[in-house]
């Protein structure tokens, strides 16, 4: 994991939904990068042209709500963006987006502390969100313990590997 | 058991998906919030979720081989027949792979359809039966008595390999309808109501437990329309017992044992919601989110015009949603200024649909009748919706963008209240119409 992402914000409302980050027609494509380059079309055509790598998405609650397409997270990250700060996540994007390795921060005082182009810090492993524009700090919510452990082991598919070589040793 | 809180509440009954997850995870019980490893009777995915799926099983070490073939179910819907070769290649990346591992329950073009409509249909879903799927509407099964949840590929790709997945139990919201429908107010209107009360994020990390005398009188294919729609208000699951009905529906497409379970009398539920539908009207959601919910009386008081109306997808696409459609338009004519697209769910709707003569209905209404699919219900094509476009529909979702252009309109409605609008070319009250015995 990065030790720290940096970038400016950019501002989304509630309930940003998967159809708005990537629409349906873009479902068919595998490619990341491919994919990156239609994030966030269907609520902001101009996303992926004005942001730059290490840029941060900030957005009220409910980030992420339809659909589990996981191709979401994906564009998102294919896009360059470091990382997504919102009030709240919906369930399936949250977890994809941890499986897929999209950092993703839960504050909702950070959120209403950032402004559209405000330069912000982020440190995954301690969910500090520093402001650098205003000179403030936050602290997103902790990863419940599970979902820790899961991320310091590299996600889920080393996690994976180790459950079906204990599998095996269990069954030989 | 990989991790849980202190269990406070240790004397308290369990709900339906309490019992449903301590039974796959081999624990006496669970508590919400606990993180549980579940084993999973079935794993699903189309061809979009299993192409990203196929793709992460290729990295992970030492997973050549699913867990069972017999358990996984891989349906092509969503871009197919393939509307170009970018589809027509995840198609087949999914057949190849389906070959490979030699899965039992793969449905190509011609022998499924919509894949939440065909696992019911199929015998593949059973009460107590925990079944995790690439697509978020795979809640669909709790109608049935399932544990039924949709996931992203990554996870998919861990339980093709694992047979199971880890959970974090949810929390149950017991809802309990009461009242009589109306005439022309069907499963969708009450769901659409449900949604607009719990709002889309109402029920997030949140099962839905569906109760009362009003959704015991549904038909299997009702409680599907409302498990189905769950995922609007965020549930991570929406759950009904399984009675007589649905035993019999299950028991007359697989002999495949199952257990019936019951949530205790003192279960523990996060919220109880009642709902009274007795004066309950045609409920519409108007753009752009599915908790925007209005009774269909405050929607027409507007005149709203309509450029196509879609009837289908997992929520409204079975033959009972057909034959409401084809009673209203029987004989009749859509009006001029819109257009009529219908995809049934399943290849044996469409047949059905053929036998009952309700094919040859609609077309002479003037309708285009596609071949089983999702279609222009995500957009993808089949009626995807151009610029300013409005479309009055019976899927579930109205997203910006969610059937094309961003630019576009979504309307959400029971078949009824479509098929009505169909004929007078904006939105309308299916009550209105002047039809003797529909
Ligand atoms: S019919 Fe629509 S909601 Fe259902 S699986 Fe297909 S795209 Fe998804």
């Amino acid at each position: 994991m990065e030790k720290q992402l940096r970038g400016r914000a950019h501002k989304y409302g509630k309930n940003v939904d998967t159809d708005v980050i990537i629409p349906g027609k873009y479902c068919n494509i595998i490619d990341t990068v491919e994919l990156g380059k239609h994030a966030l079309e269907g609520i902001d055509p101009e996303y992926t042209s004005k942001m730059k790598p290490g840029d941060i998405i900030v957005a009220d609650t409910n980030f992420g709500c339809g659909s589990s397409r996981e191709v979401a997270p994906i564009a998102i990250k294919g896009s360059g963006t470091s990382a997504v700060i919102a009030k709240s996540f919906a369930r399936i994007f949250y977890r994809n987006s941890l499986n897929i390795g999209l950092p993703i921060f839960e504050s909702a005082e950070a959120v209403d502390g950032i402004a559209p182009g405000d330069e912000v810090e982020l440190e995954p492993a301690t969910g500090v969100i520093r402001n650098l524009t205003k000179g403030t700090t936050f602290q997103a919510a902790a990863f419940p313990p599970f979902m820790q452990s899961l991320i310091e082991a590299g996600g889920l598919q080393p996690y994976v590997e180790r459950r079906l070589a204990e599998m095996s040793a269990s069954t030989n | 058991m990989l991790w849980g809180p202190a269990a406070n509440y240790r004397f308290m009954g369990q709900t339906l998906t309490e019992k449903i997850l301590a039974r796959h995870a081999g624990l006496e019980r669970v508590e919400p919030g606990q993180i549980i490893n579940a084993r999973v009777d079935l794993v699903l995915a189309n061809e979009l979720s299993a192409a990203v799926a196929i793709g992460v099983m290729r990295n992970i070490k030492g997973a050549s081989r699913v867990f069972d073939n017999e358990k996984i179910a891989l349906v092509e819907d969503h871009f197919v027949p393939a509307k170009d070769a970018q589809s027509a290649k995840l198609a087949k990346l999914m057949k190849d792979f389906a070959k490979e591992q030699n899965i039992k329950h793969f449905f190509d073009v011609g022998r499924g359809g919509i894949e939440h409509v065909v696992l019911p249909e199929e015998g593949l879903v059973a009460p107590g039966e925990l079944i995790v799927g690439g697509d978020s509407h795979t809640c669909t099964y709790g109608a049935l008595g399932a544990f039924a949840t949709g996931m992203g590929s990554t996870d998919i790709a861990a339980a093709f390999v694992l047979g199971e997945v880890w959970l974090k139990v949810p929390s149950t919201i017991k809802i309990v309808y009461s009242g009589t429908l109306s005439e022309m107010v069907v499963a969708k209107d009450l769901m659409l109501k449900t949604v607009g009360m719990l709002g889309i994020d109402g029920a997030t990390y949140r099962a839905i437990e569906y109760h009362g005398s009003t959704v015991d009188a549904l038909s299997i294919t009702g409680r599907i329309t409302m498990a189905n729609m769950a995922i609007e208000a965020g549930a991570k699951n929406g759950i009904f017992h399984a009675d007589e009905k649905a035993i019999a529906y299950v028991t007359e497409r697989t002999d495949r044992p199952f257990t019936v379970e019951h949530s205790d009398a003192n279960a523990r539920y996060e919220r109880v919601l009642e709902i009274n539908v007795d004066d309950l009207e045609p409920q519409v959601a108007c753009p752009h989110t599915p908790d925007n919910v209005h009774p269909i009386s405050e929607v027409t008081r507007d005149e709203i015009s309509l450029d196509q109306v879609f009837i289908g997808s997992c929520t409204n696409g079975y033959i009972e949603d057909l034959r409401i459609v084809a009673k209203i338009l029987d004989g009749k004519k859509i009006a001029s200024n819109l257009r009529v697209i219908v995809n049934p769910g399943s290849q044996k709707v469409w047949m059905q649909a053929a036998e009952e003569g309700i094919l040859t209905k609609l077309a002479a209404a003037g309708c285009a009748v596609n071949t089983p699919g999702c279609g222009a219900c995500f957009g993808g094509h089949m009626g995807t919706l151009g610029d300013g476009e409005r479309c009055m529909s019976t899927t579930n979702r109205n997203y910006v963008g969610r059937m094309g252009s961003p630019k576009a309109e979504v309307y959400l409605g029971s078949p009824a209240t479509c098929a009505a609008s169909a004929l007078a070319g904006k939105i309308a009250d299916p009550r209105a119409l002047d039809l003797v015995g529909v």
